[in-house]
């Protein structure tokens, strides 16, 4: 099974080399582009069904061989745990999404556009797939290349302006990711004297002193922030979303965004768990006022693409509250609401790409009762929309109640303000259908949904379904890797605590682990006033 | 056998969803017969809640609980679908599927005509999926799923003529309200969760230690409060009442099953089924009390002088929803039990009553305004005799059965008189409304069944639909009354006049059934109806009813004569009491004024922000570098690299 995965990660990339230089018409190009994509998503689904939920903090169909030469300690390592897992398949889908929403609307350059598409894939898949720090900084900064091109080249009129915003943006926050990475790598050296850049033993062995943890958290955080984005750093997303074609935004709003979050779980929490509790107050700040702020900014957009991209920084806004609450439910809720966003916002911009496709504005004013025209694609698009709004039934719910329940349990007050964001999404996003959708006709007669339309948004509500219905099946694998998150984090408070309280010389037992660290902010949130209690 | 008709009650639901799912693939094949699986379903669902009621019953007072499976578990949160059928649940469920079978057949003939003819099965299949499990569930969490998922039938069936732009914002307003009371209700339910580690009734409120006796009083009167913010908004309870009158803009027969008989009486549901909690709270009951009671009143003020039939009827029902909430704001479990019967008979006659103002649409081809009509009982006898039975019911008149519920709330709340103030006023209250429901009701029923036609064209369009069965010109299309209409109607009818006296004296009232429902207390002392109340209410909606007679049943300059002498109230009456323009203007607008100010702030403040810190180093460079300043991107990045090589290098050797 390693090999899948080794095959899964790659293959879009040699693929996308070969047709970059092959010869080949548009429409053999986005054939080709279409079987590369969808035969990635059948390898990485066979995965998923072969991940043991049971096992799911370890990382399973490990590859782990050298790639630089010279250089032993830095390894070409791959392998999926319960946090990474289902984030393949969400890249390997919206991949598909992305090539068949240009089906139409790339008429220029299409091989170049869909070779750039093909190597962003791979770029994607190999951040969730990499176990080796080295190899996943090179992917998590290698993504914005492809992107770049993708917004600069085929992107609306200011695209050139927007690609290179999005560009500087998101590395200089980045760099800073790397200073903090380079960090605990050499101080693990220190600490067990031997070079290691393995994502599971620098997260797990690495101990970073308490005194220097706000800085690291502070530099890992700079880049992964700027990524989600958490607000105030969101400014960048609006325009480069405005600005990209459909591809881009499916992919830039349905997995670029992703890798800011996977970052804080994968090295915030557990390398900088004392940080991460004391900074909890001001990350929770910024998630709340993200998802206020991003709902409000979006009730007052006239272009429906800016609404959607607002709605990002709302629905990102509660993905962040949910990790940082440090619970089970909480940072579940959270990984899950990556994949519920990556669904519902990428669908949803697919969806505009659908409508400006047939009447060339982005403009609500414009539209007007466009389900009388397009009936199968509005039920779709509804089922999107609600997907989004948390309803019942369906993916959004499901995380942002669990979100709602682990980020109550550590300060209650913020949860209760996150949940207002929950009623100003139901009002934003049901006037965008009722101008849209509803009412009386005012847009031509168009052709209803088309086959790769369909193709591209029947799978996306099938998964919103299930998720919705029977979360279980997602929720299993990663709780293991959750609670081994939460065990790391634990000891390395609790051994801070046992150090700074060592006269009374309690240490809790890993047993109370999960919730006592939950319970450390209840009430004011200040980690200071719990602490002394313990 | 009768234990496992108990134990697979989760087939009642499943039937609805599988027809909502087979009435939406399978629709276009169907053809006209696409109302098979929906009425179908709900025939089935019936029967089988019927056996379960009187399985409930006959049974010892027992709860059962059925687990069905896992839905979500994380930690210690715990999502088990589980069902509780006790003598609450079945009787609400019974409710639900057989007044909600009725209403699918009279939809079969009342739909006939209309486009999206599958939709509205399949959405209606999908309602009563989910309002049967609404009142099943055995799970705070799965309550706030269906909860939800009824305002999405509600949402899409309130749009159904989703062209006309009113039903579309009619739609928006009514999801959008009741995310407003479900904030309160998930806000509850969070801080139940934390306080109580479940979200189970049967751990919540059963056993020998229920969880919510380990809440402090300030945390059970919160938690109270916070659910009810839930119940007002889906049980359109003053402030967030707005959006009911506003979703008649939906067919009718929606109107009848959603917003009259079914759902919005979830929120009674949710409180009767968290009575327990409420009882340990005088500050919560009293607050669901004082709501009843003024949300009564002024629903019924408003109904006297509004013109069109089907928000007359909307208005009612928030003021009938309201005396169920005085019932349940008494705190005893009397009041409890009496605002269930009041469910219960008012599900069938405010069905009842929309389904002939259904009919009498038709008969005027879509016309409203009672003002507009009179004298429809000589073209459409069934639908006046029927509606007649259920205009005696709404209004309250003895030995019907809207006479028997209302009576057993307004003796809950003079019995718990000791209560004070709040308790006087609230019996005021609810005897003023008694009168003035019998009155906007006979002001309703007069104006359009008897007299003469006062407007011409819909007496035309009257003449000829009794003719031949279709609103103006066309083909033929059968009798203006076939029997799928009027089987439902009667059926109903029956209920609106038997069903109080039946269940009230029949078998000794409701109290020693419902009385046992889940975590209940012993209910002591039976509720009494002290006579002097029974005389004076039903004094009331005899003068309700028979004052409206000379004003409405024959031409009569009385009621233009009434409204000159109270102008302001008539004015104030029929403009709603203003509360729409109210919430416009202390919470939508400044809402939006607040995102376009969002908006502004975002482009020039916290973007300004970040061009200005992105053009420092271009300014510096300028100044300093001005022939490295050759591009942006080359400069930046090359910067950034050596300025990284520069910070690595530093850390590393102050780290070792």
């Amino acid at each position: 099974m390693s090999w899948v995965l080794l095959i899964a990660t790659f293959l879009p990339l040699v693929a996308g080399a070969i047709l970059a230089i092959a010869p080949l018409e548009r429409s053999a190009c986005r054939v080709a582009a279409l079987l590369v994509t969808a035969t990635t998503f059948v390898l990485v689904t066979i995965l998923c069904f072969a991940f043991d939920p049971a096992q799911g903090a370890v990382p399973q169909f490990t590859v782990d061989m050298p790639w630089l030469p010279g250089v032993s300690s830095v390894r070409l390592a791959l392998g999926l745990d319960g946090i990474s897992l289902w984030l393949m398949p969400l890249t390997a889908l919206l991949c598909i999404v992305a090539v068949l929403s240009s089906w139409v609307s790339i008429e220029e350059g299409a091989r170049g556009f869909y070779s750039l598409i093909l190597v962003l894939e791979t770029g994607l898949l190999g951040v969730f797939a990499a176990l080796d720090v080295v190899l996943f900084y090179i992917f998590f900064e290698f993504t914005l290349i492809p992107l770049f091109f993708i917004i600069g080249i085929w992107g609306g009129e200011e695209r050139r302006r927007a690609a290179i915003k999005f560009f500087i943006y998101t590395l200089a926050g980045s760099v800073l990711t790397l200073i903090g990475l380079v960090y605990t790598v050499v101080a693990y050296y220190q600490q067990h004297g031997t070079w290691t850049f393995s994502i599971p033993e620098l997260v797990t062995n690495t101990r970073i002193p308490v005194e220097h943890q706000m800085l690291v958290f502070l530099a890992l955080f700079a880049g992964f922030a700027i990524k989600v984005p958490v607000f105030p750093f969101h400014t960048w997303l609006p325009l480069a979303h405005v600005e990209a074609p459909t591809a881009g935004s499916v992919l830039l709003a349905g997995v670029l965004l992703k890798l800011g979050t996977y970052g804080f779980v994968r090295f915030s929490l557990p390398l900088t768990p004392v940080a991460a509790q004391h900074a909890f107050p001001w990350i929770a700040t910024l998630a709340v006022a993200g998802v206020v702020y991003g709902a409000l900014c979006a009730m007052a957009q006239r272009d429906i693409k800016r609404l959607v991209a607002y709605s990002s920084i709302s629905h990102m806004g509660f993905c962040v509250l949910g990790l940082f609450a440090l619970n089970e439910q909480g940072i579940a809720g959270g990984i899950l609401q990556m994949v519920n966003h990556g669904l519902a916002t990428g669908a949803m911009f697919a969806i505009v790409g659908m409508l400006y496709d047939r009447y060339h504005t982005r403009m609500i004013e414009d539209y007007g009762g466009t389900a009388s025209v397009l009936p199968k694609l509005i039920v779709l698009a509804m089922i999107i929309i609600f997907a989004g709004i948390g309803l019942p039934g369906l993916n959004g719910f499901v995380s942002e109640i669990l979100i709602l329940l682990g980020a109550f349990k550590t300060h209650k007050l913020s949860a209760a303000l996150a949940a207002t964001g929950i009623v100003l999404g139901a009002y934003y996003m049901l006037t965008l259908a009722q101008r849209v959708f509803f009412g009386e006709r005012r847009t031509p007669e168009a052709e209803d949904l088309r086959w790769y339309e369909a193709a591209a948004l029947v799978p996306v509500a099938a998964v919103c379904l299930w998720i919705g219905l029977y979360p279980n099946t997602f929720l299993k694998p990663m709780l293991p890797a959750i609670q081994q998150t939460l065990r790391t984090m634990h000891s390395e408070v609790s051994a801070e605590v046992s150090q700074t309280r060592s006269r009374a010389g309690r240490v809790l037992t890993v047993g109370d682990s999960v919730r006592s660290i939950g319970s450390v902010f209840e009430g004011d949130g200040s980690q200071v006033a719990r602490t002394s209690t313990w | 056998m009768l234990d496992s008709l108990v134990n697979l009650v989760w087939l009642v639901p499943l039937a609805s969803f599988l027809a909502a799912a087979l009435t939406w693939a399978c629709g276009r094949w169907l053809g006209r017969m696409v109302w098979i699986p929906c009425l179908a379903a709900s025939a089935f669902g019936a029967l089988w809640s019927l056996l379960v009621l009187i399985r409930v019953a006959s049974s010892a007072p027992a709860a059962v609980l059925v687990d069905v499976f896992s839905w979500l578990q994380v930690g210690e949160l715990d999502v088990t679908v589980r069902l509780l059928v006790d003598p609450l649940s079945s009787l609400m469920l019974f409710m639900v599927t057989f007044v909600g079978s009725l209403i699918v057949l009279f939809s079969v003939w009342y739909m006939a005509e209309e486009r999206g003819y599958a939709r509205f099965f399949a959405e209606v299949a999908l309602f009563l999926g989910a309002m049967s499990s609404l009142v099943l569930v055995a799970n705070v969490l799965l309550l706030y799923v269906f909860w939800e998922l009824v305002g999405l039938c509600s949402y899409l069936l309130i749009g159904f003529y989703f062209t006309r732009p009113s039903a579309a914002a009619a739609a928006k307003k009514a999801f959008v309200v009741n995310r407003v009371g479900d904030f309160g209700f998930a806000i509850g339910l969070l801080l139940l969760w934390t306080l109580t580690g479940t979200l189970h009734y049967d751990q919540l409120l059963g056993g020998d230690s229920p969880a919510i006796n380990s809440l402090t009083p300030p945390w059970i009167t919160l938690i109270g409060l916070l659910l009810f913010c839930g119940a007002v908004g889906k049980s359109a309870q003053f402030p967030l009442h707005v959006w009911l009158p506003d979703a008649m803009e939906g067919p009718t027969p929606v109107s009848a099953l959603i917003h009259a008989a079914t759902m919005v009486t979830a929120g009674v549901y949710m409180v009767a089924r968290f009575f327990p909690l409420y009882q340990a709270s005088a500050l919560a009951t009293g607050t669901v009390l004082a709501i009843g009671a003024f949300t009564a009143f002024l629903a019924a003020a408003i109904a006297v002088t509004q013109t069109d039939l089907k928000r007359i009827l909307a208005y009612s029902t928030i003021s009938q929803l309201a005396y169920m909430f005085m019932g349940l704001g008494t705190g005893q479990i009397v009041g409890a039990v009496a605002a269930i019967f009041h469910v219960f008979t008012h599900a069938f006659f405010k069905a009842l009553l929309f389904l002939g103002s259904g009919s009498v649409m038709h008969a005027t081809h879509g016309e409203l305004n009672i003002w507009k009509m009179g004298g429809l009982r000589r073209f459409l006898p069934v639908t006046h005799w029927t509606f007649l039975c259920g205009a005696l019911a709404l209004a309250g008149i003895p030995l019907f059965s809207g006479f028997w519920s209302k009576d057993a709330i307004l003796a809950a709340v003079w019995e718990a008189e000791h209560g004070g103030l709040l308790v006087r006023v609230a019996l005021i209250l609810g005897l003023v409304t008694a009168f003035l429901t019998a009155f906007y009701t006979a002001r309703a029923y007069f104006l359009v069944f008897w007299g003469e036609p006062r407007d011409e064209e819909v007496a035309e369009q009257v003449r000829h639909y009794a003719e031949d069965g279709h609103p103006g010109e066309g083909q033929q299309h059968g009798p203006a009354e076939p029997l799928t209409m009027q089987v439902p109607l009667i059926a109903l009818a029956a209920g609106a006049v038997l069903l109080g006296l039946i269940l009230a004296l029949g078998t000794g009232g409701l109290v020693p059934f419902l009385g046992h429902s889940f975590g209940y207390a012993e209910a002591g002392e039976h509720g009494h109806h002290p006579l002097l109340l029974v005389v004076l209410s039903s004094l009331l909606a005899l003068a309700g009813f028979a004052a409206a007679y000379p004003m409405y049943a024959t031409a009569s300059e009385l009621p233009a004569r009434l409204a000159a002498l109270f102008r302001p109230l008539y004015v104030a009456s029929s403009q709603k009491f203003w509360i729409d323009e109210i919430w416009l203007y202390i919470a939508v607008r400044p809402m939006l004024a607040v995102a376009a100010a969002c908006r502004v702030l975002d482009t020039l403040v916290v973007d300004g922000l970040v061009n200005l810190v992105a053009s420092i180093p271009a300014v510096l460079a300028r100044v300093f570098l001005r022939p490295m300043h050759s591009g942006a991107l080359q400069f930046y990045a090359i910067g950034m690299l050596l300025g990284l090589a520069v910070i690595v290098i530093l850390v590393v050797l102050r780290a070792s």
